[in-house]
């Protein structure tokens, strides 16, 4: 149980893909301009994620080594053009509005970087939540920005005019840039004070342990 | 001619890859750090983009379009790009090793770089933002404007390594050196070049 708590952990937080490891920037630097855009790549990478990954666990013992990567590559670019289809039946709008960006999940390095790293080594259920986490990380990454740059770029808020005032700036590729450098900045930072007050909780805790032990 | 500059103009300055379509941020802000390499990544995007447009070109309109399995692009397009910057490494290697010893190490990186697919999807996609009245596609376009596209992918890689070799002269808190100030300093690039989206032809 404890190891599924650390992989949920790892997505989220510890090894989120957007802040931490800085992977899959095309879309999120794309697409943030807009709440709605940026939460539908987000789900749709959630969903195409844990699929791969399952996928790729379960063959791991068939795949041959020296040619992996092509074998993943046409995994996920199969799971693309599923996805793609199935957006353009049945929810336009997102289709839409995430434009180019659809068809470039295929090259998006968090699915290759997570078939590499985790799914070729782990069981099918370590590999489907390790997906499912990787994903929530980075969809409730990219919402929060979209957030933020729709909010002040646009006044809007998931397509809802919300008020008047607005910084155009942030809703072009050049306030995507500032937001995203700026949440990283702030991430790390929390992320790094926080790890340091448990690990000095813990070296409190062990050495309290050890001075009613020697007493 | 009006077709030639408006697309020269449109890859280079006002749709440039990186600061206004976001495509290839992975190597942009990955591989600039130092001028030379760059320069060098964006050379062999250019190069891989150039050729991959001059295969999956034809092979979309005068094969997956009269076979109708334009859904299969995707699969194909991948698979084009990924046996082309093989190959492209082999051929190097055995041609030119010292071309090799400055560019090889970038190449396998550039299978899984968004600007190359993304070329080859958006010369099949919808133009007629930039082509002129009454022109059509055809292939001489199409890799006119990904020979364009690469030289300000790679202008931009080398306006960028530039101010980043500067920024190694200074000192600054931990969460914000590597990735955060980068993007900051690419924020910069982005709305110097807005500028040239008031260029109307």
């Amino acid at each position: 149980m404890n190891k599924f708590k650390k992989i949920t952990l790892d997505g989220l937080i510890f090894q989120n893909p957007t802040f931490i490891l800085v992977l899959g920037t095309c879309p999120t630097l794309g697409l943030i301009n807009s709440a709605f855009s940026s939460m539908g790549m987000g789900l749709t990478v959630l969903v195409i994620l844990t699929l791969s990954n399952v996928l790729i666990s379960l063959l791991r013992k068939l795949i041959p080594n020296e040619v992996r990567i092509p074998c993943y590559i046409v995994i996920i670019a199969t799971l693309v053009t599923f996805a793609r289809m199935f957006l353009d039946k049945f929810l336009p709008d997102l289709y839409e509005s995430l434009g180019g960006f659809l068809a470039l999940i295929v090259v998006n390095c968090i699915i290759l970087g997570r078939a590499e790293a985790f799914a070729n080594k782990h069981t099918v259920l370590e590999s489907a939540v390790d997906g499912v986490s990787q994903g929530l990380g980075f969809t409730l990454a990219l919402t929060i920005m979209g957030v933020i740059c729709e909010f002040f770029g646009k006044g809007s808020l998931f397509g809802f005019a919300i008020m008047d005032f607005k910084i155009a700036m942030l809703a072009t590729p050049a306030g995507a840039f500032l937001v995203y450098g700026i949440s990283i900045a702030v991430f790390v930072y929390v992320v790094d004070g926080v790890q340091r007050m448990l690990r000095v909780k813990t070296n409190k805790l062990a050495r309290e342990n050890m001075l009613k032990e020697a007493a | 001619m009006g077709t030639f500059i408006a697309i020269v103009l449109a890859a280079v300055l006002t749709n440039n890859f990186i600061t206004a379509k976001t495509y290839g941020i992975c190597p942009f802000l990955g591989v600039s750090k130092k001028t030379s390499s760059a320069a060098g990544m964006g050379v062999a995007v250019t190069l891989v983009m150039v050729i991959a447009t001059l295969v999956t070109y034809p092979i979309y309109t005068y094969v997956m379009i009269p076979l109708k399995i334009e859904f299969l692009e995707i699969i194909f397009f991948i698979f084009i790009i990924a046996s082309l910057v093989q190959m492209l490494e082999k051929i190097i290697q055995k041609i030119s090793p010292s071309l090799y010893g400055a560019m090889g190490i970038y190449l396998p990186l550039i299978t899984t770089n968004c600007a190359v697919l993304g070329v080859t999807e958006l010369v099949i996609g919808d133009m007629s933002g930039i082509l002129a009245e009454g022109a059509a596609m055809n292939i001489g376009w199409a890799v006119l404007y990904a020979l364009f596209a690469g030289v300000g992918f790679t202008l931009v890689m080398v306006i960028m390594s530039g101010m980043r070799e500067k920024l190694n002269c200074y000192k600054m808190p931990k969460a914000i050196a590597g990735f955060p100030i980068a993007m900051v300093t690419a924020c910069f690039i982005c709305m110097a070049f807005m500028v040239f989206s008031y260029i109307s032809l």
